[in-house]
This record gives C-alpha cells, sequence and structure tokens, in this order.
C-alpha cells in the first residue's frame, strides 16, 4: 500500500473496499509517540529516584501520582482516547476508575475507622 | 427484501471481513471497540478487587510491608517497568503500521513486542526463582527473618524484626498480583503470535485492523496495571 | 414480501427449523437458540436447586434434627443456594429473555458478538459442570457465602471445585453483560432512540452495568480461597494477620448488586406486561428508566449492610445504613408508576398480568421489609435469623421468579410459535401465588420469633409455622411444575400463535412467530414512540391465524 496517506487516513482516491473514506482514524505520528514513550521512561526514572528520597508520607503520594500521570499517557496517547470521536470511551474509562474508587474507599472506611472511639 | 440467503449475498459483496449482522464495517469497528473498552473496565475490577487487598493490609502492616518490599530487586523491577514501557510504545507502531498498510513493518513490530514481552517474563520467572531460593514463597517452605526498615542503625540488642506473619501477607498478594498479571501477559503474547501470523498472511488492511487495534488496547492496559504495581510493591520506604 | 419457505415441509422457515441436528445447536451463533440453550440449562438447575430445598424443608418439619446429620444440612442449604444464585437466578432473565427479545426489541439480526453469546454458554455449562462434579462429589458446606476462614482453613470438603465453578459462571455474566451493553449501544435500528427503547431493554442495560463492573470482585474474592486452601496463604486467617472480613466486603461487594442483578430483568419484564395488560403507556417512562439506572449505581454503595454485625467499624456500618435506605427509592418509584400505568387502564388478567400483579405486590413487601433490615438496631436483631430468609425470597422468589414466569407466558407464543393453555395458566398462577406466601410468610414470624438460619433443629414452639411453611413448598413447587407440562404439551399441540398475539406494543411483535433466524423480513425503521398502546385497539379475543404459504 501507498506511503502517501495523510495523517487522517485519507486518500486521493475514492473510497474503495480498502479504504472507505467516512472513517476517519487517527494515526499517530512516530515523533509523538515517541515524546510519550520518552515523558513515560522519565518518569520511571524520577519514581525511582524519589523513592530513595525520604519525603515521609508523602513517598506514597508521590509515587502514586508519578503512577496516575503514566497511566493518564497511556490512556490518552497510546490507547487514542484523546483522538476518538467517541465520548462513551471516556465515560466507560472514567466509569471503571470510579467504581474502583468506590470499592476501595468504601472498604477503607470500614478499616480506617475500626479503632476510633 | 432479505431473506436469510439473499441477506448473504448481498453481504459477500462487500469486504469479507464484514460479518453479516452489521449493517456497516463502521458500525462493527465500533461494537468491536466498544466492546473492548468494556472488557477492560472489567479487569480494572477484576485486578481492582487485589489493589483492594493489598490496601488494606499495607495499612494495616506498614512497617512489615516496608521489610518485606526491600527483599526485592529494585533494578530488575525497574527494568521490567521499562521494558513493558518500550512494548507499549512497539504496539503503538504495530497499529500506525496496520493503519498505513505496511504488512511487514506490521510483523516487525508485533514479533517486537512478542519478544519484549517474553523478555518481561523472562524477567519475572528470575526474580520468582530467587524468591523459592530465600524460603520467601508463602507456603509450607515460607521462612522470613528480616529487619524492618532502618532498624540497622540502632545497636543491635534493640533491633526490630517484621512479623513474619504479615512479611507473608506481602508475599502472598506479591505473587497473587504478579502472577496474576503474569498471567495476562502470556495471554497477550499468545494473541499477538496469533496475530503476527495472521497480519504475516496479509489479513490486516487499512480497511480492517481491527484485531490489531484492540489486542493494543488489551496489552497497554497490562502495561497500566504494571505501572501501579511497581511503585507500591518495589517502592516502599526504599528510603530508610 | 417473500418469506423463506422450508422446502420438505412447506413451513415458514423459521429459527427453529432452520438447521437440524445437535451440530445446528451446538455451533450456534443465532441469539436465539442460544437463548433456548440456556432456557434448558437453568431449568435443569433449577430442578437442582429446588431438590435441596425440598430436602431442607422436609428436615424441618420436625424440631429434632433428624432428617439428616448437620454437617449433611450444612451442605443442602449451600448447595440451594449455590445452585439457585449462580445457576438460576443470575442468568434466568438476562441469558434467557434478555438474549432472545434484546436484538428484537432494538429491531438487529442478533447481538453485537454472536460468537461471544455461545461462549458465554459454554462457560456456563463448564461452570454448571464443576457444581455438579461438586455435588457429586460430597457437597460443600461453606454456605452460599463462602465466608473464610471457615472456607479456606477449617472444610475438608470441596471448596476449591465450587469456587472455580462460580468463577466460569461469573464470566458467563460478564461476558453477557458486555454483549448487551455493545449492542444496544451500537445495534439499534434507525429510529430506535434511546427514549423509545423498551424498558425491558433499559432494565438489561443497567444489569449489564452490574454483570460487568461487579462480578469481578467475586471472581477475584474466589480466586484468593482458592489460592488460600491450596497454598496455605494467609488472606484471610486472622492467625496469620488475616482478616476474614476482608473476604467479605470482596464478596458482598458483587453479592448485594447481584440481587440487582437479578431483580432488575424481572422488573423490565413488569413494565411491558404491565403496558400491555392495561393497554397504556408506561407512567413516567423517563424516571422509570432512570430508576433501574439508579438502582444500579447506588446497589454498589451499599453492601456492608450484610456486615453490620459482622465486626465492621460503627461508624462504617452507618454510612452503609444510610446509602441502604437510599436505594429504596428509586424502587419505590417503580413500583409506584407501575400502580399508577394500571390504574384507569383496560384491564384484563390474563396470566401474565396475573403474575405481574403478584410481582408487583410480593416485591413491595419484600422491599420492605428490606427497609427494616436497613436499620443498624433492627437488622442486630434480626440477622442470620428467619426474617432475612423470608425477605430474600419475597424479592427473589415473589418478585424475580414471578418476573420470569409472567415473561415466559408473555412471549412463549413469539419463542415457540404456540399459545400455551390459558386457564390452565391461569391456574398455575394461583397456585404458586398461595404456594409462595404460604411457604414464607410465616418465616418472617419465625425470624422475629428467633429462630437462626442455616439450623436443622429448633425449638418445639416453631413447629406449627415450619409445618405451614413446609406446606407451602409443597404447593410451590406443584406451581412451578405446571407451566413445565403445559409448555411442553404447547409445543405440539398448541394454538399456533399470530405474530402479536397480545397486540402489544414493540418490535418483536412486528415479525412472525417464531422470528425467522435474521428477525426481521425487512430492516425495521422506527418512527413512533415507545408503549403507543392509544394507537392500538384491544387485545384479541381469539388470536388470530397466520396465513401460512404452502410450497410450491
Amino acid at each position: 500500500m501507498s506511503d502517501h496517506k495523510s495523517a487522517s487516513g485519507h486518500t486521493s482516491e475514492p473510497a474503495s473496499r480498502q479504504t472507505p473514506a467516512h472513517i476517519s482514524e487517527h494515526i499517530s505520528s512516530v515523533g509523538s509517540s515517541v515524546a510519550i514513550w520518552l515523558a513515560l521512561l522519565a518518569g520511571t526514572g524520577i519514581t525511582v529516584a524519589a523513592a530513595f528520597i525520604d519525603l515521609g508520607p508523602f513517598n506514597t503520594v508521590v509515587a502514586l501520582t508519578i503512577a496516575t500521570i503514566k497511566a493518564t499517557l497511556v490512556v490518552l496517547f497510546f490507547m487514542h482516547v484523546k483522538y476518538t470521536h467517541e465520548k462513551l470511551t471516556g465515560l466507560v474509562v472514567l466509569s471503571a476508575i470510579f467504581w474502583l474508587f468506590i470499592l476501595l474507599a468504601l472498604s477503607m472506611a470500614d478499616y480506617t475507622t475500626r479503632l476510633w472511639r | 427484501m432479505h431473506t436469510s440467503q439473499a441477506a448473504l449475498d448481498e453481504h459477500a459483496h462487500e469486504n469479507p471481513a464484514l460479518l453479516h449482522h452489521f449493517a456497516t464495517e463502521e458500525q462493527q469497528k465500533n461494537a468491536a471497540s466498544l466492546g473492548m473498552w468494556v472488557f477492560l473496565a472489567q479487569e480494572v475490577m477484576f485486578f481492582g478487587g487485589m489493589f483492594c487487598a493489598y490496601l488494606v493490609y499495607r495499612y494495616k502492616y506498614f512497617a512489615d510491608f516496608g521489610s518485606a518490599s526491600q527483599q526485592l530487586d529494585i533494578k530488575l523491577g525497574a527494568i521490567n517497568t521499562v521494558v513493558l514501557i518500550c512494548s507499549s510504545l512497539t504496539v503503538v507502531l504495530a497499529v500506525r503500521a496496520a493503519q498505513l498498510g505496511k504488512r511487514m513493518a506490521l510483523v516487525f513490530w508485533l514479533l517486537a513486542t512478542i519478544f519484549l514481552g517474553l523478555v518481561f517474563l523472562g524477567i519475572k520467572a528470575d526474580e520468582y526463582a530467587e524468591k523459592f531460593e530465600k524460603h520467601h514463597v508463602p507456603g509450607a517452605s515460607f521462612s522470613y527473618h528480616e529487619l524492618l526498615p532502618s532498624q540497622e542503625k540502632l545497636p543491635e540488642a534493640e533491633r526490630q524484626y517484621a512479623d513474619p506473619h504479615h512479611a507473608e501477607m506481602y508475599f502472598s498478594l506479591y505473587f497473587a498480583m504478579t502472577g496474576m498479571h503474569a498471567l495476562h501477559m502470556v495471554i497477550g503474547v499468545g494473541l499477538f503470535g496469533f496475530l503476527a501470523y495472521m497480519a504475516w498472511r496479509g489479513k490486516y488492511t487499512p480497511a480492517y485492523y481491527t484485531p490489531i487495534e484492540n489486542a493494543g488496547l488489551y496489552w497497554h492496559f497490562v502495561d497500566i496495571v504494571w505501572i501501579y504495581l511497581f511503585p507500591l510493591l518495589y517502592l516502599i520506604d526504599r528510603h530508610r | 414480501m417473500a418469506t423463506a419457505v422450508v422446502a420438505d415441509t412447506g413451513e415458514r422457515e423459521n429459527y427453529l427449523n432452520a438447521g437440524h441436528g445437535p451440530k445446528s445447536w451446538l455451533l450456534t451463533v443465532d441469539h436465539k437458540r442460544i437463548a433456548l440453550l440456556y432456557l434448558i440449562s437453568i431449568t435443569f438447575f433449577f430442578f437442582i436447586g429446588g431438590f435441596f430445598a425440598l430436602l431442607i424443608r422436609l428436615e424441618l418439619l420436625t424440631p429434632a434434627g433428624d432428617l439428616v446429620q448437620s454437617d449433611t444440612y450444612n451442605k443442602l442449604f449451600t448447595m440451594h443456594g449455590q445452585v439457585m444464585v449462580f445457576f438460576f437466578l443470575v442468568p434466568a432473565v438476562p441469558a434467557v429473555l434478555g438474549n432472545f427479545l434484546i436484538p428484537l426489541m432494538i429491531g438487529a439480526k442478533d447481538l453485537a458478538f454472536p460468537r461471544i453469546n455461545l461462549l458465554s454458554w459454554y462457560l456456563f455449562i463448564i461452570g454448571g459442570l464443576l457444581m455438579i462434579f461438586t455435588i457429586l462429589s460430597g457437597g460443600v458446606d461453606t454456605g452460599w457465602t463462602f465466608y473464610t476462614p471457615l472456607s479456606t482453613e477449617f472444610l475438608k470438603t470441596n471448596v476449591v471445585s465450587a469456587a472455580i465453578g462460580i468463577f466460569f459462571a461469573g464470566f458467563s455474566s460478564i461476558l453477557t453483560g458486555l454483549n448487551f451493553i455493545v449492542t444496544i449501544h451500537r445495534m439499534r435500528a434507525p429510529g430506535m432512540t434511546w427514549n423509545r427503547l423498551p424498558l425491558f431493554v433499559w432494565a438489561h442495560y443497567a444489569t449489564s452495568i452490574i454483570q460487568v463492573l461487579g462480578t469481578p470482585v467475586v471472581a477475584i474474592a474466589l480466586v484468593l480461597v482458592v489460592l488460600e486452601r491450596l497454598f496455605h496463604l494467609g488472606i484471610f486467617n486472622p492467625l496469620l494477620g488475616g482478616d476474614p472480613l476482608l473476604f467479605q466486603h470482596l464478596f458482598w461487594f458483587y453479592s448485594h448488586p447481584a440481587v440487582y442483578i437479578m431483580i432488575l430483568p424481572g422488573m423490565g419484564i413488569i413494565s411491558e406486561i404491565v403496558c400491555c395488560f392495561s393497554r397504556k403507556r408506561i407512567f413516567g417512562y423517563k424516571a422509570m428508566a432512570l430508576a433501574v439506572l439508579g438502582i444500579a449505581v447506588i446497589g454498589f454503595l451499599v453492601w456492608a449492610h450484610h456486615m453490620f454485625v459482622a465486626g465492621i467499624s460503627v461508624y462504617a456500618a452507618l454510612i452503609f445504613s444510610l446509602l441502604s435506605y437510599l436505594v429504596a427509592v428509586p424502587s419505590a418509584i417503580k413500583v409506584f408508576n407501575w400502580t399508577a400505568t394500571i390504574y384507569k387502564g383496560s384491564v384484563t388478567y390474563q396470566t401474565p398480568m396475573l403474575y405481574a400483579f403478584g410481582f408487583v405486590g410480593l416485591f413491595t413487601i419484600g422491599g420492605l421489609t428490606g427497609l427494616f433490615l436497613a436499620s443498624l438496631g433492627v437488622d442486630v436483631h434480626v440477622h442470620d435469623t428467619y426474617f432475612i430468609i423470608a425477605h430474600f425470597h419475597y424479592i427473589m422468589v415473589g418478585g424475580m421468579v414471578m418476573a420470569y414466569l409472567g415473561g415466559m407466558h408473555f412471549w412463549w407464543p413469539k419463542i415457540s410459535g404456540r399459545m400455551y393453555p390459558e386457564g390452565w395458566g391461569k391456574l398455575a398462577a394461583l397456585v404458586v401465588f398461595i404456594g409462595f406466601n404460604l411457604t414464607f410468610f410465616p418465616q418472617f414470624i419465625l425470624g422475629y420469633m428467633g429462630m437462626p438460619r442455616r439450623y436443622h433443629s429448633y425449638p418445639p414452639e416453631f413447629q406449627i409455622l415450619n409445618v405451614l411453611s413446609t406446606a407451602g413448598a409443597t404447593i410451590l413447587a406443584v406451581g412451578y411444575l405446571l407451566p413445565m407440562v403445559y409448555f411442553m404439551w404447547s409445543m405440539r399441540y398448541g394454538k399456533p400463535a399470530p405474530p402479536n398475539p397480545w397486540n402489544a406494543a414493540g418490535l418483536e411483535w412486528q415479525t412472525h412467530s417464531p422470528p425467522p433466524t435474521f428477525n426481521f423480513d425487512e430492516d425495521p425503521v422506527v418512527t413512533w414512540e415507545a408503549y403507543n398502546y392509544d394507537e392500538m385497539g384491544e387485545i384479541p379475543e381469539k388470536p388470530e391465524k397466520e396465513e401460512v404459504p404452502v410450497a410450491h
């Protein structure tokens, strides 16, 4: 197949069985993918380095915050959520996170208050 | 207008990848995509149960968990994190190759992903073997006699040891969570192997590369699970 | 409009006669055939669960534990619960009626993923075989709740195979839910907007959300139980620093929403039946749709009300008690709206409507008693007594099973192409209603008076109520057997059904009974609102016979 397609996936030929013109999928550029990759590697490095610095209770916060940033980058860019026209995808992602949060938060509501008087 | 046979005949003239119960390729693609996302939501809750268990016991036994965490090799864990991040990149490049119709590039990036996945699993196996040698595998042969973090600064008589039961709890969760993650990686590697073969046979075109895209989503999810597992399991109290 | 005709018999081709032989059924991807595969499977498991119930009620005829030993009795109520919950109640409406009807109701040719639909059934069968193996190898005695550390440390029975069996059934359920969500989002016919969806579809959408997001948590809980049992980990073992309540949190995080998996589809059925037999549009369509979603969401926030006396903190108990009151609100809205729909409707009392009336009343009683249980003080008194058992059987049996039977009768003509005998239908509904109330109402009193659940012997002053309950159970069993007999009878001797014997609204009634394999002769385009009964006439007295084209 030709290399001369535009970033939006359209060809200059009329729509054929192989390339229906109405489908416009985002095609990631190599550059942006590598940029995200480097960001993820940097995040890993910072996480490891920060682990050896005493930040008290904030060690965990820093580590999980960086992890969340990395996960967000993967979801938005590598998994194309940023580029999709479908709002439903974002809703599914947010619902999953919210439901996990329900499980964790309400369970911990029990454990953290057990010794309260 | 549509008898069963006539319906099949009409669709045969269209893209052979279009299944009979869909009206258009776009509908089929959107359905497959939504299906994979809903499946991933389910996976979030599946792993989430174990994260809940981990959260509860880390809250209860923080110091003992810190001691146990320090028994893991942070270098290998970090290398594995890098390996998985690279494999996510190769997946992105594979999807791109499929979108551009580059068959050999697609096969190459799929094989690269498989290779990186196998590297991850190999390092994991090595870590597991080391845990086995040190008797840190929970069960009948478990034995743990290590200090709590930063106890070496104290004189010998005052040093406190970690509670071996709580350390065993940590390792139970370690093996359960990384084991489940590794199982998902094995499935992913197998899946990519199948897709690489089909790609080599020319099955995927810019008009139809849905399996590549959806397998990619699955792989990215497995990567995200590890992105959380690494700091939670390997990096507790490392500064001490 | 040409309809396909089966060559040798001249019958119109439909999903039942298109293809014969075991392979055409066991390898089918037709959602309607898969629905029938499920129908046979869940009916089989209903018999097994019912058999255990029979033994339980026989034992409880006398105060002494004289029919079986206490260990055996533990197995009886465990197997009754596990089989009924995971292999009958959870799949029954979604996998049978949902599978059959959702594509028809939205104007699609099939579900989004027909092969995954078949996979769902096979996963269910594998789980079922593991459960049968568990029963044959002596059964499990953990209680259907698998509480640790009893299930992980102390029992010699086959906990592992039971847990794995339920794990498979769980994944069957997850895939069904996934299939429904994608189908409802992506496969609606032109003009079938969200606001025109039948409430049956809305109910299954909400159910599917619960199936997808809740089931994985119990799946992982069971995995951890299996690992703990096999490798003697300490995750739930207090002696090793584990917390038995962690299992309960993970278990009930699913198992409470699971009860909404069981009831929401039933509520969807009731909405369809009530509208048809009152010849009226549902009162408050939007509220009804939002209510099922509300029940699905709030239902995830209340699970620890099963753990009030287990050792959770008082403060957590307060939170969960408050949230549990909240979940009653959308349920109550539904009951009000069904009532308002019936009010001043043109009501007739065919069998499905009798079951619908039964549902509304019995579900209300069950739901109200749930409110009593949400109150911490009351719950401390009646927890683990027969009050709880009566509460959930009112909802599950008085509610869900009645809705299921109502739905089976309502859509039987569509599914089988035959009418069931209406007289027998009404009789069976009456027998079920009487048998049900006689079985379970005494249990409210027993529980309040203090009879504990899961005990096979009890103080003699409780005997009379127990005898009444067992008598009711026998009557109930007759009520369940009757439809099984006359449904099968109708397959051969029942009147052939026209496309729309009830003159009901809904796309499923716009196609033949039984439908052709790809559901519709022409792809539907929807231009009318749901429940457009104001534009439709009355229910025909005698169903008109469909014209059967003769082979040339």
